[in-house]
Parts: C-alpha cells; sequence; structure tokens
C-alpha cells in the first residue's frame, strides 16, 4: 500500500495542532513518516496524554496514607491493606464508545479497567461502574441505558468477577453523552505485584492474548473530541471485547508473575502497541527494537501503521526475563492464547520498528509519553456567567406543595432515588464467594478471605451539585462516598476519580475542572485519602449541550473486624431512630426540586470538612463499640427518602417507622434537604443511654427523632405511607420505564 | 477417610475457585482441581463441573466444554455410579454431554438474573439432600441460561422418579408460577438422573457455605454427598 504524503494538513486530520506538527518536526529533527504520524497522533491525543489536565492533576494528594505507588505511576492504584496484601484499584471512563455503540463500548471499558488491576498481578475481586444517561422518557435513552447495562453484565459475568456496587444517574444533560465509568479492585499480595515496564537489555519483548486485528483504530482519538452527529462514523473506533479471552489472560498474566518470569508487564488499551511500548521503555530508561511483522494478525495485509494503532482487546504486551521466554510461551500455550516474541529491549531509548523489511518507526521514546515529550497546557480559565445567575435563585418564591405525600411519592419513584435492581440483578454479585453486602445499601462489603477482614467500596458523584458549584460539589463527591463507606463500618483508605467534563478549550469548561480539582484536593487532604489514580475524560459534550461536570470518586475502605459490617436497613421494632448531624434545609440542586419543579437551581449544598470528618469519626465509632444497629446517609430525596429506603431497601423484611422531624421554616425544604454530614442511625433500646452519653462527648450534633415499629412510615403524626405501597414505587419504577416498548 | 472433590477446570470456569474453597477451606474435605484437558480424575470421590462460561459459552452453553478430554473420563466415572455433581454452567454441560436429559433456553426475561432464589427441597432422599434441615432453602442463582425444558414424556418421567431435587418457590415454599424466577418447566432448579448419583443444579450452594457470608443454606448439598460416602 502507498502511504499519504505527511504534511500538516494530514496532521490537522490526526488532532494534532499546527504548534504539536512543528514539535514533532523538531523533535524528530525531520518530517514524520505516516506510520510515525500516527503513533505521535495518539500518543499526543488528549486521551493518552492528558496534555490539558496533568498539571492541574499534580496538585492533588498523591501520596501518603497507605500508598504504595504513587498515582499515575503504575497502571493502577496500590494500597497497603496490612499484613501481605494490598489492594489495586482504579476506575476509567468509556464514554464515547459507550455513546456510538453502548452494548461494546460499555464491555470493552469493563474489560480495559479489569486489565489494569491484573497487570499489576492483583486478582479482580470487585467491578463497580458509575453511570449516567439522559432521561428515560427519551427512547434512544433506554437503548443506551439496556445496552451498557447488558455490555456491563455480559463482560464481567463471563470473566468472573462480582459487579457489587455503583450508582446511576439520569438528567437531560447526559442525554447525548452518556457517562460511562468503570472500576475495577483487585486483590495482590505485596511482595507479588508487577511493573508497566521495560528494563534489561537483550530481554524478549513479547506480545501475549488475541492476536491483532483493525478494530479500534484511532479509538484514543476519538475520545479526544466532542460526540457530533458525525460520531456515527467512529463506530468502527470501537472495540469488541471477549471476556472469555480476558479470562483465560488473567489466568495467564497471573501465573507468569507468580514464577517471576518477566521483568514488566503492561495491559494494551488505548493506542495499543504504541502506548504499550513507548510507555514500558520510558519508564525503564529503554528502547525496544520491535519487528512488526512478528504479530499475530487477525487478518491479511494490514499496514504498520495499522498495527501499531489498533486496539483490539484482550493484549498484553511482556518483558520477560532472558531465557524464559519459552516457559512464558508453554503457559499460554496452556491457556489457548497467542504469544509471540517481537523484539529486543535495547538501551538507547528509542522506538526502532520495522515491518517486512522496512524501517517504520524510529521515535525517542521519551518523547512520546506523558511526562516525557507530550506537550502540558494549562488552558484559559472563565468563570461561567450561569453561576451568579443560579446562585440568586430564592427557593422561598416557590410555593409549598398542596400534599407533600404525593410530592414524595413523585421522588421516591424518580429513577435516581428509586432501586436500580433492574440493573444490577443483569449483574453476577455473588461469585468468587466473598461478598457479604451487595448493591442496594450505602456501599458494598467485600471479604478478604486471605486475611479475614473486608474493603467497603463505593462510587459518587452528583453533577448538578457540580455544575452548580464545581469545587464544593466535588468535595460533597468525596465526603460522600466517604460517609458511604463508613455506613458499612468501613475506614476509608483512597480514592480514584473519573473526571469527566466538556472541551477543555472552551475557558469555562476549564474553569469548572480546575475550582473541581481544588474541591478534590482539600477534601481528599483531609480526609486523608489521597488520589492513587483515574481518568481524565474531556470533550464531553453532545450537540445539544455539555454535560454537567461530573468527576466521579471511587472511594475505598477497609473493615479490620467483618463482625463490625454495618447495613441501612432497620432491624427490629423498638428501636430508636436517630438523626446524626444537622440540617440546613437546602435545596440547590436537589432532587425534590428537579422532580417537582423541573428546577436546577441555587447553590449545592454546603460541604464543611471538619463537620463531615466529625460525623464520620463519631460514626465509626459508634459502629465499631456495636452502639447501632443501622446506618444510612441522607443524600438525594433528603431525609424522608433516608428513612423511607431504611424501611424497605432489604426488599424482603419491611419494617415500619413513627418519626418527628424537627421543621426549620417549611415542611418540604426539611424533608427534602440535601445538607450533608447527615446519617440516619437505629439503636437498640437498652443501648440509647451508651449511645447519647458517647455521642454527647463528640462533636456530632444528634437528635432523636422517632421508634421503628409497625408496619406503615409515619411521619410527624401528619404524613401516613404504606410500606408496600412505597415498595412498589421503589423497585418497580425503573422496570416499568424499561418495558415500554423502545 | 476425607472423601476428594475434584473441581474440574474448563477454559472459562469462573466458580472452581469458589467450589475448591467451599469444600476444601469451610467445610474441610479433600479437593483438587482437574484441568479439562487432562483425562484423568486424580482418584477424586466426587467430580463437581463448576459454574462459569466455558469457552465462552458463545455457542449454545457447555456445547464445546462436552468435548473436553476429561469429560470423557467424568460420563465413565458417572456410569459406574460415581458422583458427579454439575452446578450451574455444570448443569448445562451434563445435559450437553447426556448425562442428564433435558435442555437449557435463555431465561424468558432474555436477560442475565443474579439474586438469591428460594429453593423447595422436593426429594430429601437423594445422596444431594439427605442433611438438609429445612424445607426451603436460600441459594444464589446467576445465570443467562437457566429456563429448563425437556418434553412431556421426560418431565412424566422426572416427577414420577422423583428426580427433581430443587425447585424454585416463594420463601414459604409456594411453588406456583409468579415464583419461578426464569421460566423452566415445573419450576424446576436441580435434578438427578435416574441413578442418583448425577445431580444438576442452576442455583450456586458453593456461594453459600461461609457462615461469614450471611447464609450457609447450600452447605446441606455438599454435607449429604459426603454422607451418602461414608455410608
Amino acid at each position: 500500500m502507498r502511504e499519504p504524503k505527511v504534511d500538516l494538513q494530514l496532521a490537522l486530520e490526526h488532532g494534532l495542532t499546527e504548534e504539536e506538527y512543528g514539535w514533532i518536526c523538531e523533535k524528530l529533527g525531520r518530517e514524520p513518516n505516516f506510520t510515525e504520524l500516527g503513533v505521535y497522533s495518539v500518543m499526543w491525543s488528549e486521551h493518552c496524554s492528558y496534555k490539558n489536565s496533568i498539571a492541574l492533576l499534580k496538585t492533588l494528594p498523591r501520596d501518603g496514607n497507605r500508598l504504595l505507588v504513587g498515582a499515575g505511576e503504575e497502571n493502577a492504584g496500590l494500597v497497603d491493606i496490612g499484613g501481605d496484601y494490598a489492594i489495586a484499584f482504579k476506575i476509567e471512563s468509556h464514554n464515547h464508545p459507550s455513546a456510538v455503540e453502548p452494548y461494546q463500548g460499555a464491555a470493552t471499558g469493563v474489560g480495559g479497567i479489569l486489565r489494569d488491576i491484573f497487570t499489576m498481578g492483583a486478582r479482580p475481586i470487585a467491578a463497580l461502574n458509575s453511570l449516567r444517561f439522559g432521561s428515560l422518557e427519551d427512547a434512544r435513552t433506554r437503548f443506551l441505558f439496556e445496552g451498557v447495562v447488558k455490555g456491563i453484565g455480559d463482560y464481567g459475568n463471563c470473566f468472573g468477577v462480582p459487579t457489587v456496587a455503583g450508582e446511576v444517574f439520569f438528567d437531560e444533560s447526559y442525554k447525548g453523552n452518556p457517562l460511562v465509568n468503570a472500576m475495577a479492585v483487585g486483590i495482590v499480595k505485596k511482595d507479588r505485584t508487577a511493573s508497566a515496564k521495560a528494563a534489561g537489555v537483550g530481554n524478549p519483548v513479547m506480545i501475549v492474548g488475541s492476536s491483532t486485528g483493525r478494530d479500534g483504530i484511532h479509538g484514543a482519538t476519538f475520545a479526544s473530541e466532542e460526540i457530533s452527529e458525525k460520531s456515527e462514523a467512529k463506530r468502527p473506533s470501537v472495540q469488541v471485547g471477549d471476556p472469555f479471552t480476558e479470562k483465560l489472560l488473567l489466568e495467564a498474566t497471573l501465573e507468569i508473575i507468580k514464577e517471576d518470569l518477566i521483568v514488566g508487564i503492561q495491559d494494551m488499551g488505548a493506542a495499543g502497541i504504541s502506548c504499550s511500548t513507548s510507555e514500558m521503555s520510558e519508564k525503564g530508561d529503554a528502547g525496544m527494537k520491535i519487528d512488526l511483522t512478528k504479530v499475530p494478525l487477525r487478518e491479511d495485509g494490514m499496514t504498520a501503521y495499522e498495527i501499531l494503532l489498533s486496539e483490539s482487546q484482550e493484549r498484553m504486551l511482556v518483558v520477560a526475563k532472558k531465557g524464559k521466554e519459552n516457559r512464558v510461551k508453554e503457559i499460554f500455550d496452556k491457556w489457548d492464547l497467542q504469544c509471540a516474541t517481537i523484539g529486543v529491549v535495547t538501551d538507547d531509548g528509542i522506538l526502532d520498528m520495522s515491518y517486512e523489511g522496512e524501517d517504520k518507526v524510529n521515535i525517542l521514546a521519551y518523547d512520546l509519553v506523558l511526562g516525557g515529550g507530550a506537550p502540558v497546557y494549562i488552558r484559559d480559565t472563565k468563570e461561567p456567567a450561569y453561576l451568579e445567575q443560579k446562585h440568586k435563585f430564592d427557593f422561598t418564591k416557590i410555593s409549598e406543595p398542596e400534599n407533600i405525600s404525593d410530592a414524595f411519592k413523585a421522588v421516591f419513584a424518580s429513577p435516581n432515588i428509586a432501586s436500580k435492581r433492574w440493573v444490577y440483578e443483569q449483574y453476577d454479585t455473588s461469585v468468587r464467594t466473598n461478598t457479604i453486602v451487595g448493591p442496594g445499601t450505602d456501599s458494598a462489603v467485600v471479604y478478604i478471605k486471605e486475611m479475614d477482614k473486608a474493603i467497603a467500596m463505593k462510587t459518587d458523584c452528583n453533577g448538578r451539585y457540580v455544575y452548580l458549584n464545581p469545587k464544593e460539589g466535588t468535595k460533597i463527591a468525596v465526603a460522600e462516598s466517604a460517609r458511604n463507606v463508613v455506613c458499612s463500618g468501613a475506614k476509608p483508605l483512597g480514592v480514584t476519580n473519573c473526571l469527566n467534563f466538556g472541551n477543555p478549550y472552551k475557558p469555562e469548561v476549564y474553569w469548572l475542572f480546575k475550582e473541581a480539582i481544588k474541591g478534590m484536593g482539600e477534601a481528599c487532604r483531609f480526609f486523608d485519602t489521597p488520589v492513587t489514580g483515574g481518568n481524565v475524560s474531556f470533550y464531553n459534550e453532545s450537540p445539544d449541550a455539555a454535560v454537567y461536570p461530573t468527576p466521579v470518586i471511587g472511594m475505598v475502605g477497609l473493615i479490620d473486624d467483618v463482625d463490625t459490617i454495618m447495613t441501612s436497613n432497620f432491624k427490629d421494632k423498638g428501636d430508636v431512630i436517630y438523626i446524626l448531624g444537622e440540617d440546613y434545609e437546602e435545596m440547590g440542586g436537589s432532587e425534590y426540586m428537579k422532580v417537582t419543579h423541573n428546577l436546577v437551581e441555587g447553590n449545592s449544598p454546603h460541604l464543611d470538612l471538619q463537620t463531615e470528618k466529625d460525623l464520620q469519626d463519631t460514626l465509626l465509632d459508634l459502629i465499631g463499640k456495636k452502639l447501632v444497629k443501622s446506618a444510612h446517609d441522607v443524600s438525594e430525596g433528603g431525609i424522608i427518602t433516608s428513612l423511607a429506603e431504611s424501611c424497605i431497601s432489604d426488599g424482603k423484611n419491611l419494617i415500619g417507622a413513627e418519626v418527628t422531624i424537627p421543621v426549620k421554616t417549611r415542611e418540604d425544604f426539611t424533608f427534602f434537604s440535601e445538607t450533608q454530614s447527615r446519617v440516619v442511625v437505629s439503636v437498640a433500646p437498652e443501648k440509647i443511654d451508651e449511645f447519647e452519653l458517647f455521642v454527647s462527648q463528640t462533636f456530632t450534633p444528634f437528635t432523636k427523632i422517632g421508634v421503628v415499629t409497625g408496619t406503615e412510615l409515619k411521619i410527624n403524626d401528619k404524613f401516613v405511607f404504606n410500606l408496600e405501597e412505597l415498595t412498589g414505587l421503589y423497585f418497580n419504577s425503573i422496570p416499568d420505564k424499561m418495558n415500554v416498548t423502545l | 477417610m476425607k472423601p476428594k472433590f475434584g473441581v474440574v477446570v474448563f477454559p472459562g470456569s469462573n466458580c472452581d475457585h469458589d467450589a475448591y474453597y467451599a469444600t476444601k477451606k469451610v467445610l474441610g474435605y479433600e479437593a483438587e482441581f482437574l484441568w479439562h484437558k487432562e483425562p484423568d480424575l486424580k482418584g477424586s470421590d466426587v467430580i463437581v463441573l463448576p459454574g462459569g462460561f466455558s469457552y465462552g459459552d458463545y455457542l449454545r452453553s457447555g456445547a464445546i466444554a462436552r468435548f473436553s478430554p476429561v469429560i470423557e473420563e467424568v460420563v465413565n466415572f458417572a456410569n459406574k455410579g460415581g458422583i458427579v455433581i454439575g452446578i450451574c454452567n455444570g448443569f448445562q454441560i451434563l445435559l450437553e454431554a447426556g448425562l442428564l436429559p433435558g435442555a437449557m433456553r435463555h431465561n424468558e426475561s432474555l436477560k442475565f438474573i443474579c439474586k438469591d432464589s428460594f429453593l423447595k427441597v422436593e426429594n430429601k432422599n437423594t445422596r444431594f439432600s439427605s442433611e438438609i434441615t429445612k424445607d426451603v432453602i436460600r441459594v444464589p442463582v446467576a445465570h443467562g441460561e437457566g429456563n429448563y425444558f425437556t418434553d412431556e414424556n421426560t418431565l412424566k418421567d422426572l416427577e414420577a422418579n422423583s428426580q427433581v431435587v430443587f425447585r424454585y418457590t416463594s420463601p414459604d415454599g409456594d411453588t406456583s408460577l409468579e415464583h419461578n424466577i426464569n421460566g423452566s418447566v415445573n419450576n424446576i432448579a436441580g435434578i438427578t438422573n435416574k441413578q442418583g448419583n448425577v445431580l444438576g443444579m442452576m442455583p450456586h450452594p458453593e456461594r453459600c457455605v461461609d457462615p461469614v457470608l450471611r447464609n450457609d443454606d447450600g452447605a446441606g448439598v455438599f454435607k449429604s454427598i459426603v454422607k451418602s460416602l461414608v455410608n
């Protein structure tokens, strides 16, 4: 095949800027050839280079506490959980592919994040996902939702990882550009971790797993531009997943690591061979001499350009110890996987690649990668004009609803509040027999058999809050995810983040991004939960509008004593109900205002870090001392929603409550306020003295509001809800909407 | 004597570790993995065909696994009266291998289903259920193709011979259609062969053996097997 002539025009078509093309020519001392242009364009794409985000990401707390590797140093974060073991975890987006091809887009998102975990030598023990779609009233949204959930389920179920937690949020803002963020958690012995680096001159470079095809070429570039009418044409850029091969790849990979046969290993995701060869070389201060002719291919006639840019899934690049290649091959043969030596490690730092006897690539690895020669930008910022308008909004002008009961039922049946059972019953939640607490409560709890401990995990972000106040909203995302794991009895250890924003070249978008990072840094420092790594996804804009800025937090916490694991549902009649924390009647960005008035106005709730920390410390102590029998945080839908969930969320055993909630100014404000740093707990009657004495010695305010009793939820002697009816609203809302013909 | 459970590992098995852990670590029996490429049962007293997606199940569940070298040995073992239990994908493989009658269709909902199922223990006089004390046990299911089907005559035989061991039910033993989670004929969740030495079941008893997971209703299945061996 004759290769196109490389010039500025072609570089622009590859998504590079004129300035960047100039730098490439400067670094090479010549014009790149067609293959090299392809490699540069994917490596310098936003997706691989983090060029518009890395400077700000470096301001986040990226070490300390129990972190074993710093953020961004390896494929996933690694946190010490004591003894011989560590937990590897990371979250990543697959928004763009899922927008055009929901099933494969979501499936390969799961596949990619699982590889990030086991390329560290860790066996995946849990998966989570954080999803955002438009309104379920819209047929295309239902198509996307159905496909994404099926894609996640089919991949994780076949691979054999339990999908235990996550969140699903619906808002018109995400209509054309759904967010699909997949998180995975794995366990590894501390002395058996693998590194993504190439070292040792003469060590063989091997490609293992699936063969290489034409799928997913320029996926990384596609993910680095806005979704538009033209995006449909990018469908071939979406990779195709094969969870069966991934499962085999997992077992083979863990075997070669266990037998100590390798120097380094990296999975192939975005930018395929280009990315793995350059990043591993750069990390080990090495180079590689590669013969692309040796790469096992799926189809004839592929060019060097296509081989290097292919994003075929379920592949890994391995640098083996010299002399061990045969044993590596034996293991991959056992699992019926491809395994081919394609080159050797060199010491000149250069990626020197040939194909069918012709030289194709000669680039310094350093020049290609993040942290090396890839561009770094700090973009212009401008505070968006809408914020001032939003913050001025006066909620007192909104009249009280005529019937609060009806308003509550509408809120409780809103897909954002209602049970996500329709989703998680499609996921295998119990494979690997570690799931102590599955989906449907504050956070999932997974048993660590090796240590007789457990870890709790959750993802969280409310994009409406972040839209109304990026800094405060992001602090809330950190605080709430921490609060959720604390509600399960876990001590927060660290976070991974997935930052979903619009086009960074728009100053308003970049301002939101910058503020969000500030908020995240403050909160993570305060809670001593360092950022272990994550992912940035820009260009989340569809033709209609930008999506809400959505910095998703994935939190992991540790439970030392599995006897103290806490759940959110009320347990026994006669238990006394308390609310920890104080309400300030905050309506900004609330689900109530959205559902009943279609308003996303005002400011986000306020978050005081010290108040939140005090609350979490108090609650963790209460749980450790076994002074509470249930704990459920107050979040979207307010205290009335939390109480109702504690009555029915078990799904099997309904249990009523009678409460009196002190009203500050208005009943609807009090019931639906989303003020942070609040948790509803229930206490056995014989423990209330001890409970009250303990909490009164902390900085956390508490109020006795009622008792667990009967078969109804009765509020302030006025509002009575039948639990069967609430159960119907809560569990049938999403299935009913999905049963509409597409 | 400690009975030995041989857990077959197909490419794509993903409940193999769970079966191993439940029998060896929780219940304290012997257990060993059996690699599907090797036609050697290594002296196992019981063969477990575990859950998962053997060969990806891209064709029909279990359709390729039945051709694995180890299966011929498993069939010989079963024909000589050896105890074989197939769970989920293992049940599907037993159907494909002809050790049990019938076939699996996609769940009626056409969706994968994972949740706790309630099983009525229909026959406690089997080698797989004699030690189950409750009449209804809670056992998780996790499958996309668990909708058991067989022709009418076979179904009559199954019922007449009391080969139906487990049926989907409500928590209090109501086996009416609304408690049938996947569309299986007669709410069937698990059956034995006529001789009573081969069991196939879609729910996962190995997932509810360890009390730390707050449910050990599945332990009775393995305890029954061991009891029948010792006798």
